[in-house]
């Protein structure tokens, strides 16, 4: 039957219907659904890890003892799990095992936009890139043959648009092949230098077998690589061959090369009347197929988003080719971009004279953070932030984070930037990080603290979940990635035994209690955890039990002297009407943080 | 036949994927070729979002392009107006009401711009604006502001309104099927 499927969940059917039996992921958009949906398979044993560096270790381990695995992450998660990655390329697989990747080119929702074909090439591994749902499930197929026929892992790369979009599919039925059995085998899996001196050669090879299945195209009845010959073409038969074709001189004939959802862009505008590479295998990229291509054509376009990874290689062939020299670097493609780019009209299309404002993403209503962050304003201190939901307190009106850089980092850059400056910065500097991504690597980073001593004041922001991605579970939760119990690290104890003796833990939505906090913990010749506690406004339950919010507040409009004064928490239920302050009652869940600023008692409990 | 775009816009928490999917349904029922782009993660935290569906013989392009859209489908007014460069010429907006101050509006650093139903019809869109949260309420719940639109929306399409209450059957879990097909009848008119 056919069906409408999310691109992630059609990976997830695909590894599923292939025989995955363990699956350890981290979340992250644009690859979190991935994992979520394979959580809903109950004969695949799946969990949230603390990180992607531990998720991949533990799918590499399930391959090892003869388990067919998989893990998934975004585009900056595969840094983290960097390490493992490109030595299990060396010691090659037991069972077959998927690594998934989505990148985020557009920054829809990510801090950068790395290609993460570089790690492909630079981990030896080889790398499939659908390009729609049908694809996803194709390739989660080939990719478990591969990973066994080859003896690597192999990594499936999806991006924003292929991950997020919902397109047709047929399903089938799950095929579990049977476990292998371990063989302990120190040559092959125990990487002294000795050892390791021995595999490096075969994964050359292994590389140089790869790029012949690329100038093949096919891997079993799976299509990794096909070329589409224009309509004008006079081909041969049914079934079109990737032999080259003749150039027929003086027509100008234009033949692109492109990968994932470029491919969907170059159909939508040119249809069949070009010559169409479309490379699903993108690591190792094939050679003859692309030198038979491009003698066929009289001009070469790769058409390819951020890197020119396609488009190197075919220079290193001696091919001449366009690509960066008029396509961008940056952001995502478009059917559009592609027009202008080659010089095509583009839609007419009407705006309004006036510009629109703009509508950022913001704090929800009642959110935990914006007490803390209005605080952290109020005191004027530096703040080192990480990544999650709370990054967004860096917007006006709270201005209260000054940088980011990737999961973790708040706590170490605290460190080093009180080590820098001494007491002028520990007496005026925080770290902020959400709980998730403490127990991610933040609490490496708070043992640099409590080893070599710096008087840092860390704040954990602990809402309970893993908010931004969609309410994950997490090893301070308490619960697994179906929702049932589970172990749970309590932080308190945690940073106490990393030798943190001041710790302390604040109610957000008590700006009090969290002013006398920052206030102590600043001025403390200690390093200092305080632990903002708060479960996420959005949340439905709460360690089992249901939630239940206080009243939404309303403005008595014979009090409010419409001073603004409960407009500077930038909370998205308050705006001014008529110079009176008003509250939407649909969004407020009575936290109570306005009405501490209120100095006119104007916001009172609704009834 | 040549393919057709639907853009949806609003608001992060409008519930614009029920709509989207319900779309979806329908359209792969009718036999098209369908894709629906959606957006995940931060733009969600009461950010514009855009939702794209597209049907036709055979699909390619998961997005919807400037001046490609055939029918604009707004959750919010002016985010009815932030879209317009998307929309087709003579193309159709079919648009809630309903005004969400974000933030700059808020903090007051911008204002909300007035009369855009007018101006948005001055630049030559076709415009069919409606209070849906009124019409949703009526309805039974607020919430049901996404299936309000899609009754209106239903108008402009071929299909006959028993296939679009079949897909609400179909995708709403029964307990709130009642309210989502009042909805659908009110945005119908």
């Amino acid at each position: 039957m056919k069906e409408l499927m999310l691109g992630n969940k059609a990976l997830a059917r695909g590894l599923y219907e292939a025989g995955c039996s363990v699956a350890s992921s981290y979340p992250g958009t644009p690859s979190t659904e991935v994992t979520e949906e394979i959580a809903k398979y109950r004969d695949i044993y799946s969990e949230w890890a603390p990180n992607e560096k531990v998720a991949m270790e533990t799918a590499y381990g399930a391959a090892l003892a003869g388990k067919r695995s998989m893990c998934a992450m975004k585009h900056v998660g595969m840094n983290v799990a960097a390490d493992p990655m490109y030595t299990a390329s060396y010691t090659g697989v037991n069972a077959g095992m998927v690594i998934v990747v989505a990148d985020d080119a557009g920054m829809h929702s990510s801090q950068n936009e790395q290609d993460s074909r570089h790690h492909a090439i630079a981990s030896k591994l080889p790398m499939l890139e659908p390009s729609d749902s049908a694809e996803a499930i194709a390739f989660a197929k080939a990719a478990y043959g591969i990973s066994e026929a080859y003896d690597t892992p192999v990594i499936i790369k999806m991006c924003t648009r292929i991950a997020h979009s919902q397109s047709v599919v047929e399903t089938g039925e799950r095929v579990c092949p049977q476990q292998k059995p371990y063989e302990k085998n120190p040559a092959k899996y125990l990487m002294t230098p000795a050892n390791a001196i021995r595999r490096h050669p075969i994964v050359e090879e292994r590389t140089k077998a790869l790029v012949q299945l690329g100038n093949e195209c096919m891997f079993g009845d799976i299509r990794l690589n096909r070329i589409e010959w224009a309509e004008d073409r006079d081909l041969p038969g049914e079934d079109v061959p990737n032999a080259p074709m003749p150039v027929e001189e003086g027509m100008g004939r234009i033949g692109v090369i492109c990968d994932s959802t470029c491919y969907q862009y170059v159909k939508e505008v040119y249809g069949d009347s070009i010559d169409v590479l479309k490379i699903g295998l993108v690591n190792p990229l094939p050679t003859t197929l692309i030198k038979d291509f491009a003698a066929s054509v009289d001009e070469v376009w790769v058409i390819e988003e951020l890197d020119p990874i396609i488009e190197n290689h075919c220079r290193m062939m001696g091919i001449q080719v366009h690509g960066k020299d008029i396509l961008p670097m940056e952001m995502e493609y478009s059917q559009n971009l592609l027009r202008e780019a080659m010089g095509m009209d583009v839609p007419a299309s009407a705006a309004l004279e006036e510009a629109i404002p703009p509508r950022p993403p913001v704090m929800c209503a009642g959110c935990p953070h914006r007490g803390l962050f209005y605080t952290l304003h109020q005191h004027n201190v530096r703040v080192m932030g990480d990544i999650g939901c709370y990054t967004l307190g860096g917007a006006p009106p709270l201005f209260a984070m000054d940088n980011n850089l990737c999961m973790g980092a708040s706590v170490s850059m605290l460190h080093g930037f009180n080590k820098a400056c001494g007491k002028e910065s520990e007496q005026n500097t925080v770290a902020v990080i959400g709980d998730s991504t403490f127990l991610h690597s933040g609490m490496t980073s708070l043992a640099d603290i409590a080893y070599n001593r710096s008087n840092s004041t860390v704040i954990i922001l602990d809402n309970s979940i893993t908010g931004m991605t969609g309410h994950q579970q997490n090893p301070a939760t308490g619960f697994d990635i179906h929702g049932d119990p589970a172990g749970r690290i309590d932080l308190e104890s945690l940073v106490r035994s990393m030798g943190i003796d001041r710790v302390r833990v604040v109610d957000p939505y008590d700006l009090a209690q969290c002013d006398e906090a920052i206030t102590q913990e600043l001025a403390a010749e200690a390093p200092s955890v305080i632990i903002s506690r708060r479960p996420c406004a959005l949340l439905k339950t709460v360690g089992g039990q249901k939630v239940v919010h206080s009243r939404p507040l309303v403005n008595d409009p014979a009090k409010c002297v419409g001073c603004k004064s409960c407009m500077r928490i930038g909370c998205p239920a308050i705006s001014m009407k008529e110079k009176k302050a008003v509250i939407d009652r649909t969004q407020c869940i009575g936290c109570g943080v306005c009405q501490q600023l209120c100095r006119f008692d104007a916001l009172v409990s609704g009834s | 036949m040549e393919t057709k775009n639907i853009m949806i816009v609003g608001v992060g928490g409008q519930g614009s994927l029920l709509a989207s999917k319900l779309l979806g349904y329908l359209l792969l029922k009718e036999g098209y070729d369908v894709k629906v782009s959606e957006v995940h993660g931060m733009s969600q935290r009461g950010g514009s979002v855009v939702t794209y569906v597209r049907f036709g013989d055979k699909v390619y392009s998961p997005i919807i392009d400037r001046g490609e859209a055939d029918y604009i489908v707004s959750f919010e007014e002016m985010e009815a107006a932030r879209y317009l460069p998307y929309l087709k010429e003579g193309g159709r907006i079919v648009t809630n009401t309903q005004q969400i101050d974000p933030m700059p509006v808020i903090t007051g650093a911008s204002a909300y711009p007035e009369k855009l139903i007018e101006k948005l019809e001055e630049k030559g869109a076709q415009v069919d604006a409606m209070d849906c949260l009124t019409l949703a309420e009526e309805a039974g719940s607020s919430k049901a502001v996404n299936i309000v639109l899609m009754g209106r929306l239903s108008k402009y399409f071929d299909i006959p309104a028993e296939k679009w209450q079949q897909a609400i059957e179909a995708l709403v879990p029964e307990k709130f099927r009642e309210v989502n097909l009042k909805a659908f009848a009110l945005g119908r008119g």
